[in-house]
Order: structure tokens, then C-alpha cells, then sequence
């Protein structure tokens, strides 16, 4: 078998958020991880290893500082890592990551059985890769997985869908993209570690996947990034038992709108 | 100069942060509280590699620099200083004097179980009139025809009440003075062994600090660790190592009091504004933190040196006090700063408070630190 995860480098959850005059989010002195969904992917990629044998490929978009959550990745046991790294890739889209990723999976990584992906990234949110990349690689998927089986072939995918469950079986290959639930993500040993040290990270630009920056070109731009409004202070009523009732009343009715 | 870390030690951060975060910290209190040895834990981290980090790896372990070990160290005793010791423990004075002083045989058969995390260690030095004055021991070892027979009691030995395997300081030739002393692993499953007392204490309540009573004790001639009469030296050794752990313990519990009582101070409002907005909290914190970054980078350059080959006893002493006395000032103006609050056990600065105090006392003193590093200066 030859299983792929796709990862993408994000902030850590705790991270504060700081908006740059710029109106851009400012990655300055921010802790970075693997996005916690994808550690998901990766985690039922090394399994699905561990039981049918092969080899984990990892697979990222992103900066030099990308290269460590892939390795991160390499210490819980995947096997190589590609990072693709371009300066026309940089704030890059939806579209331009699927682009480049299904580049890489159709041409020199062809011949994959199974592709894992969290079901989206905890930066921005979009949910967009896995689905554009099944589709460009023209493959079956299964979105918001909470268990997975592979065999014979077959991948069979339990999601999550509104008030209930459903359960899918998928020809191989496919996609199947995590939902928290899935497993439980190990660590990685410390031999895990030093182990990782010496396993393949191969960088490759867009030259080396046979793309252009024409090809990979955003059509989504982000154009300003806000923070939420500060929460406001609360409110204190004073006066008369009957009075403050009667106000609270009308405030949670007109004001909150939770009565 | 290079104050990066490396890929390996950024790892190792992320790994034994996360691991503190999920595994350690939701059973600290209970740990505490119960006195509980946190054997699920320890299993855990056995297998992971963190209890035997910087053995080679054809002995089970990880093969992993002191700096690492230090860095792991402090990640788990932020949550819990307790757990953070077991591991030390294990580590610096089980695991090292067999792989430095030890024979091939003793490594396969010893350090591979302890450093695997199979088996947990302890290392029998203190007695009841051997504490500062390490040398002053009365355990003796006599060598009879193919056994060695230990008699004797070892006092306020952590990890004593589990630990498998026991390296213990013992007399072997008694006019020699610190010269007559010999090291020896001892397997506590053994007739001639039991533990005595096991200590109720002030702070770090989750690991056992225990009385080792060995009486006619019969072990294998090949136990001896190292030479016969070298045994004093095995100790100091053992301990130098020992205080990079030791000071990355204490680093772990000033880190906790300095975040929790910051986390804290922006929260608390007092006078009409949280009471971090006031310059007496703020220089508390301030002088906490560069107390806390100054010893943490005495510890790693102490690891370092010691990755390195080079002499370390003066720096580790340096470390160990420093980041002792820090742990301790942290937890005592972490007490100031949470007020009532921090006076109670819903918070757990009184843990860390009781916790710092160990950390001036074990694997020598402050005043043995200085002493230490005087003599280091002046020689």
C-alpha cells in the first residue's frame, strides 16, 4: 500500500492572533504545529501501515518552517515527506495548493491507494483542499471521517452528517478526510525522533512538479484580517426589585434576544 | 555561540509539552493529593524513550543528547514536579553510572530493563548519618567466595518503594575511608532486601522517597559497578549528572508559578483594573522571569558540556542552585500574587510551593552547590 497524508503547517491553537497594519495576520514569534485535523490523517495513514504494510508519503505547501512539522510527521512514523516550496506559492489559495498537490500525487508520486487529509485546516477554515484534490485526482471521498476500515480494495468511511451517521464504502484509491474522533494520535517516540532525523524530505518547486506560477495562481486574495470586536463589559442594574426585573426583561427580550 | 534549538530538540519540546499537557497534568493534583505513584504514566513514558533518553540506543534507549534529556525534564514537571522526578531519578542515577561505569554484561542485562522503562531505578546512597557528608556510610559489602553481602539501611531514596533495580553505595574496605567505598547493582527482588519506611513528605507526593533495609543481602560478585574502592566516585559522578535533571525540575516548577500567576494576574481585578497593571506585581514577574531564563540557560550549557565530554560539576551545581532558588521564589511570590487564593488548594500554586522546596535540598543542598562551586573556583 502506498498511503499519502496531506498536512498543512498552522498555528498553534493557543497562539494569539495579531493583526499587522497591514490588515495580515503577523506570524511573528507564533508557535507552529501540524494542523490538528491532519495530525488525524496522519495518524490513520501510519495504522493503516502498521496493519497492511507499504509506506506513508507526507505532504505539504508551505514555507522552509514547513519542514518541521514534516518532520514532526516523519517522527510519528511516516516514512518520506515532500514539501512543496515556491515563492509563487506564498498566501496561495485553495485552488493553487489542490493545483500543486494533485501535480505531485498524479505524476512523480502517482500510484497512491489512499489519501488522508484533515477535514480542514484550524487556520483558516476553508475545508476546500481535500475535496478540490479528489476531484482534480478524480477520485472517491469521504468527508468528516470518524472511522475508517481499509481492505480488499475498499476503503469503508463512517461520517458525520446532520443528527446522525452514515457509513460509505469507496473503491480505491480515495480520499478520506479526518474528523476528531478518528483515532487517537500517538507522539512520537524519542527513537521515533531521532530516526526522522535521517528519512527522506525531498523539496520541490513548482519548476520541479512541471507547473508555472501562471498555474498556481490565486484567485482568491485575502484582503483584509480582523479580530473580533472586544467583548463588551457587563451591564449592572440598580435599584428597586420590581424596576431591575422589569428592565433585565426587556433587555434579555430586546437587547441579548435570548427570551 | 548558537541558542537555536535544534530540529531534534524542537521535537522534543513539542512532544513532552503535548505529552505534559494531555497525560500528566489531569492527574497532578490527584497524584499529589493521594500520594499515588503514577504507574500508568511512567508506563507511558517508558514507552515513548523518556526513561532512558540520553542512553545509546543498542541498550534501549534513545540515544539522545542531555540537552533533550533537560528539556523533557522540564516539560513534565511543569505539571508534575513528582512524575518529573521519577523520571530524573531513572534517568541520572540508575540509568547513567551503569552505562558510564558499567560492564557489557551489566548493560545488557540492567540498563536495557531500566532505560526501556521495563524496570525503574533507584540509586541507594543517603543514610541516616550520611547525607551532606556522603562518605560517612555504614552499609557494608563483604565479598564471599561468588557473592557480595550487603547489610545495612539507605534512607530518603526516591523511587525506593518500586524501583527493580537499586545501584548502592556501600563500604568495602573501611580504613580506606571515601577511598573503601564500592558501587554495586543490586536486583531488589531478593530475599536479603525489603523497603523499610516510606516517607510521607511535604512535596513531590507522587513519587516514593523510601528506606532501602538490606540484611545479608546476597548478590553476584559480577555486580560490582566499576572497581572495588571507586565507589565514591561513581557517586559524585552520578550526582553532577543528576543535578542537570534536577535543575530542569526546578526550572519546570518556576515556569509553572511564573505562567499560572501571570495567567492569573491579568485575570484579577482589583482597585478597578487587573492587578498585573500594577508595578508591584509586574516587577515580581519580571525579576521571576529573567531568574527563570538565566537558569535555563545554565542548565542547558551544563547539558551541553556535558554532551560535549567536557568537565560539568562546577556548571550543574551553578544550575541546580539557581534554578532551585528561582523555583522556590517563584512559588513563594506566586502564593503573594494569587493572595487567599493561593493559599488554597484550588489552585495549584501551593502544590508548586510545597513541590519547590525538594529541589534546595536533594541531590545536594544549596549550601553543598556552593560549596561545590567554591572549590571549583578556588582550586
Amino acid at each position: 500500500m502506498k498511503i499519502v497524508a496531506c498536512i498543512k503547517q498552522t498555528f498553534d491553537t493557543e497562539a494569539k492572533i495579531v493583526v499587522g497594519g497591514d490588515g495580515q495576520i503577523s506570524d511573528e514569534g507564533v508557535n507552529m504545529i501540524v494542523n490538528p485535523y491532519d495530525e488525524y490523517a496522519v495518524e490513520e495513514a501510519i495504522r493503516t501501515k502498521e496493519k497492511d504494510g507499504g509506506e506513508v508519503v507526507v505532504v505539504t505547501v508551505g514555507g522552509d518552517k514547513a519542514q518541521e512539522a514534516l518532520r514532526y510527521c516523519l517522527a510519528m512514523g511516516a516514512d518520506r515527506a515532500f514539501l512543496i516550496n515556491d515563492p509563487a506559492l506564498v498566501g496561495a489559495d485553495s485552488r493553487a495548493v489542490s493545483v500543486a498537490l494533485a501535480k505531485l500525487l498524479s505524476d512523480k508520486e502517482a500510484g497512491f491507494d489512499v489519501i488522508f487529509t484533515g477535514k480542514e485546516a484550524v487556520d483558516d477554515g476553508a475545508a476546500q483542499v481535500p475535496s478540490q484534490l479528489a476531484a482534480r485526482l478524480d477520485l472517491a471521498q469521504a468527508n468528516v471521517v470518524t472511522d475508517c476500515e481499509i481492505s480488499d480494495g475498499k476503503a469503508t468511511a463512517t461520517r458525520e452528517i446532520d443528527g446522525g451517521s452514515e457509513t460509505l464504502e469507496l473503491t480505491l484509491p480515495a480520499l478520506i478526510s479526518a474528523q476528531k474522533g478518528l483515532n487517537e494520535v500517538r507522539y512520537p517516540s524519542l527513537p521515533g525522533i531521532m530516526k526522522a532525523k535521517r528519512k527522506p524530505l525531498e523539496v520541490l518547486s513548482l519548476a520541479d512538479l512541471g507547473l508555472s506560477a501562471d498555474d498556481v495562481a490565486s484567485k482568491v486574495e485575502l484582503v483584509v484580517a480582523e479580530l473580533p470586536p472586544a467583548r463588551k463589559a457587563g451591564q449592572r442594574l440598580t435599584g428597586e426589585v420590581d424596576e431591575v426585573v422589569a428592565k433585565l426583561v426587556q433587555l434579555l427580550q430586546e437587547e441579548a434576544k435570548v427570551i | 555561540m548558537e541558542f537555536a534549538y535544534t530540529d531534534e530538540e524542537r521535537m522534543m519540546l513539542q512532544m513532552a509539552r503535548d505529552f505534559a499537557e494531555k497525560e500528566v497534568k489531569p492527574l497532578a493534583k490527584e497524584v499529589d493529593k493521594e500520594h499515588k505513584y503514577p504507574a500508568a504514566t511512567v508506563k507511558k513514558m517508558g514507552e515513548l524513550g523518556l526513561m532512558g533518553v540520553s542512553v545509546p540506543v543498542e541498550y534501549e534507549g534513545s540515544g539522545m543528547s542531555n540537552i533533550c534529556y533537560a528539556i523533557a525534564i522540564e516539560e513534565i514537571s511543569r505539571h508534575c514536579a513528582a512524575t518529573g522526578v521519577i523520571m530524573s531519578v531513572n534517568n541520572s542515577l540508575a540509568c547513567d553510572p551503569v552505562k558510564i561505569f558499567g560492564t557489557e554484561e551489566q548493560k545488557q542485562k540492567y540498563l536495557a530493563d531500566m532505560a526501556s522503562g521495563r524496570k525503574l531505578g533507584c540509586l541507594g546512597l543517603t543514610e541516616s548519618n550520611a547525607g551532606s557528608d556522603a562518605a560517612n556510610l555504614s552499609t557494608t559489602a563483604v565479598l564471599n567466595g561468588d557473592e557480595w553481602i550487603i547489610n545495612g539501611r539507605k534512607i530518603f531514596i526516591t523511587n525506593g518503594n518500586e524501583a527493580d533495580y537499586s545501584v548502592v553505595i556501600a563500604i568495602t574496605d573501611k580504613a580506606q575511608g571515601h577511598r573503601g567505598l564500592s558501587a554495586f547493582i543490586v536486583d531488589l527482588d531478593n530475599p536479603g532486601f525489603s523497603v523499610g519506611t516510606v516517607e510521607d513528605k511535604l512535596g513531590i507526593r507522587g513519587s516514593s522517597t523510601a528506606e532501602l533495609v538490606f540484611e545479608d543481602c546476597r548478590i553476584p560478585k559480577e555486580n560490582l559497578l566499576g572497581e572495588v574502592g571507586k565507589g565514591f566516585k561513581i557517586a559524585l559522578t552520578t550526582l553532577d549528572g543528576g543535578r542537570i535533571g534536577i535543575a530542569s525540575q526546578a526550572l519546570g516548577i518556576a515556569r509553572a508559578a511564573i505562567e499560572d500567576a501571570a495567567a492569573y494576574a491579568k485575570e484579577r481585578v482589583q482597585f478597578g483594573k487587573p492587578i498585573a497593571k500594577l508595578q508591584a506585581i509586574q516587577w515580581m514577574l519580571a525579576d521571576l522571569s529573567t531568574h527563570y531564563e538565566a537558569a535555563r540557560l545554565l542548565t542547558h550549557r551544563a547539558a551541553y558540556l556535558k554532551d560535549q565530554g567536557q568537565p560539568f560539576g562546577k556548571e550543574a551545581a551553578m544550575a541546580k542552585l539557581m534554578a532551585a532558588e528561582t523555583a522556590m521564589k517563584a512559588a513563594t511570590q506566586g502564593i503573594q500574587i494569587l493572595g487567599g487564593y493561593g493559599y488554597t488548594t484550588d489552585y495549584p500554586m501551593e502544590r508548586y510551593f510545597r513541590d519547590a522546596k525538594i529541589t534546595e535540598i536533594y541531590e545536594g543542598t544549596s549550601e553543598i552547590m556552593r560549596l561545590v562551586i567554591a572549590t571549583n573556583i578556588l582550586k
